[in-house]
């Protein structure tokens, strides 16, 4: 063998070894100076009143209780909507049409909603739904959140159905199984994992947009469960108070970051940890 | 080829070694044509299967054995493009026009080349098929999954865990739990594809033993690439090549006397 050709694919490798590993480490390190500096900055915010107190004026107490339900209640609502249309459609697209010029149209434009900016959707709603009841309103923000979580929910169930084997439907339909019986009592139980996961990623994906709520929700400095007004809410609540002059607003703005990074991290994790447990299934 | 030189279908000459006078025909195939879109996987096959004997399909890959089995029960039919003409009879009654194909299914029931366990647990594995047809008490549910993991030899091994996945038995025990599977719903007619493919050997002579023990209540159709399979456990084997039925007789005159000069080739290993 040729001594000088194995020694440079050693040298090739090597080089090759230390730039992904240093490349590996700056990313790390981003994610990791993000996370201490909210850490550090936000932790202090933490404390009972945030949760029990509405956003105050400049200059006094006060805390995100009210960004804090209208984000929990406009998510649950968007999710509410978005899951049974997505779990549909991409059952519709996995069980149904696969390979039909529908199915192939359906996905291209389920994709392209996937990946469209969230801007897009908040000003499409503006102008439906904003524009249609004269104002904002929780109810629109509902809805924006709902569209952008539909094309996720869509993919992932899916993608997840058809990793269920054709083999088990078969064996489904050779018993006598009605088709949609065969769907929800085997492809859906043996997927149930998968797409538990897409909606969980769906929640952590729309819990933090700023931008279609900044359009149709909007914001608002008091406690309101009114969604036919407009609705405060942590992404814009921390969008307003981050770019404000008030050091106590900055700092509440810290601790609804805080607040929002920790519970998506906590569902990628369960989501993470759900895809896990199915793959030991 | 058979179909060129005799359009009558291919019956069995000669009574057959097993005990007793040979039974009825269960199924009369007769000038059956599948397509797959435009192509045409079998081409007019005539055969007539008996009940409670083990008739086996051998040939080359592509040859259209599992196409012909597939069609005895209409899986097909999940697939667009795919379609078949002709007539398969079914205690005279053909099927490829009868209206309520769970009817056909229940009658007649199916075993994969790969194991199948439904994600649920090893009980509700079997009792899935029987609650699809019958609405039985708890104990008489009971006593049917009993029954059917006893036919299927795998009692003795999950009673005492009933309640798991059936995901967690092994590939031969999950074989034999769709076979339990498959009876449960008491069919007559039992098709397997290539039952023990993908096994090792001892959970195939268990499957191979088991295909004996329920040839004398089932008319069992079983398609296999293994020809010393094919002699084991079949009364009777049909040799197919590219789409049509070249040889049909007991096996023992197919694998020791084949008329055909391509059986011939086939079962003595010259190609295939």
């Amino acid at each position: 063998m040729n001594r000088s050709i194995v020694n440079r694919r050693h040298r090739i490798d090597l080089f090759v070894t230390i730039l992904s590993t240093v490349m590996t480490g700056a990313v790390l390190f981003t994610l990791g100076a993000i996370l201490v500096t909210l850490v550090w900055n936000g932790l202090p915010a933490i404390k009972p009143s945030l949760f029990l107190e509405s956003t105050p004026p400049p200059g006094s107490k006060g805390g995100l209780a009210n960004a804090i339900f209208g984000s929990l209640v406009m998510t649950l609502l968007g999710i509410l909507i978005a899951t049974p249309i997505g779990i549909f459609a991409g059952t519709f697209l996995a069980e149904y049409a696969r390979d039909s010029w529908l199915a192939k149209t359906v996905r291209f434009i389920n994709d392209i909603l996937l990946s469209a900016p969230s801007i897009i959707i908040g000003l499409f709603v503006y102008s439906i739904v904003v524009v249609g009841m004269g104002h904002f309103s929780g109810w629109a923000g509902v809805v924006a959140l709902a569209i952008i979580a539909i094309p996720i929910i869509v993919r992932t169930t899916e993608d997840m159905l058809l990793l269920v084997p054709d083999a088990l439907r078969e064996a489904g339909a050779a018993l006598g199984t009605p088709r949609w019986m065969v769907i929800t009592r085997i492809s859906y139980r043996a997927a149930f994992q998968g797409l538990l996961t897409g909606v969980l990623l769906a929640v952590a994906r729309v819990s933090g947009e700023t931008a279609p709520l900044l359009f149709t929700a909007l914001n608002n400095q008091f406690w309101n469960a009114n969604l036919n007004a407009p609705m405060a809410n942590l992404p814009v609540v921390i969008f307003q108070f981050a770019m404000s002059p008030y050091e106590d607003w900055r700092q509440l703005a810290w601790g609804g970051a805080l607040l929002i990074t920790m519970t998506v991290l906590a569902l990628n994790i369960a989501a993470r940890y759900s895809v896990n447990q199915r793959a030991r299934s | 080829m058979i179909n060129d030189t005799s359009p009558a279908v291919a019956k069995i000459p000669v009574s057959n070694q097993k005990d007793g006078p040979l039974p009825p025909e269960k199924i009369v195939i007769r000038n059956l044509n599948f397509y797959y879109g435009s192509f045409q996987a079998l081409k007019g096959i005539n055969i007539s299967i008996h009940n409670r004997r083990v008739t086996a399909f051998i040939g080359p890959s592509g040859c259209g054995k599992s196409t012909l089995l597939r069609s005895m029960n209409r899986i097909f039919e999940m697939y667009p493009g795919q379609r078949a003409n002709g007539e398969i009879l079914v205690d005279g009654k053909n099927i490829l026009n009868q209206r309520d194909i769970t009817e056909l299914r229940a009658k007649v029931g199916m075993v994969f080349q790969k194991p199948t366990p439904f994600p649920m647990s090893i009980y509700e594995n079997v009792a899935f098929g029987i609650r699809l047809y019958e609405k039985l008490s708890r104990s008489d549910l009971d006593a049917r999954v009993h029954w059917a993991l006893s036919q299927a030899a795998l009692w003795d091994e999950v009673k005492g865990k009933l309640n798991q996945p059936g995901t967690s038995l092994s590939g031969g025990q999950q074989q034999r739990l769709c076979v339990a599977r498959a009876i449960a719903v008491k069919p007559d007619i039992l098709l397997m594809d290539e039952p023990a493919s993908a096994l090792d050997p001892i959970s195939t002579a268990k499957i191979e033993e088991l295909i004996d023990e329920l040839s004398q209540d089932y008319c069992i159709v079983i398609v296999t690439h293994n020809m010393q399979q094919a002699a084991r456990v079949a009364d009777f084997t049909a040799f197919m090549f590219m789409g049509d039925l070249v040889e049909y007789g007991t096996s023992e005159q197919i694998f020791t006397n084949p008329v055909h000069e391509r059986t011939n080739d086939y079962v003595t290993g010259r190609f295939g």
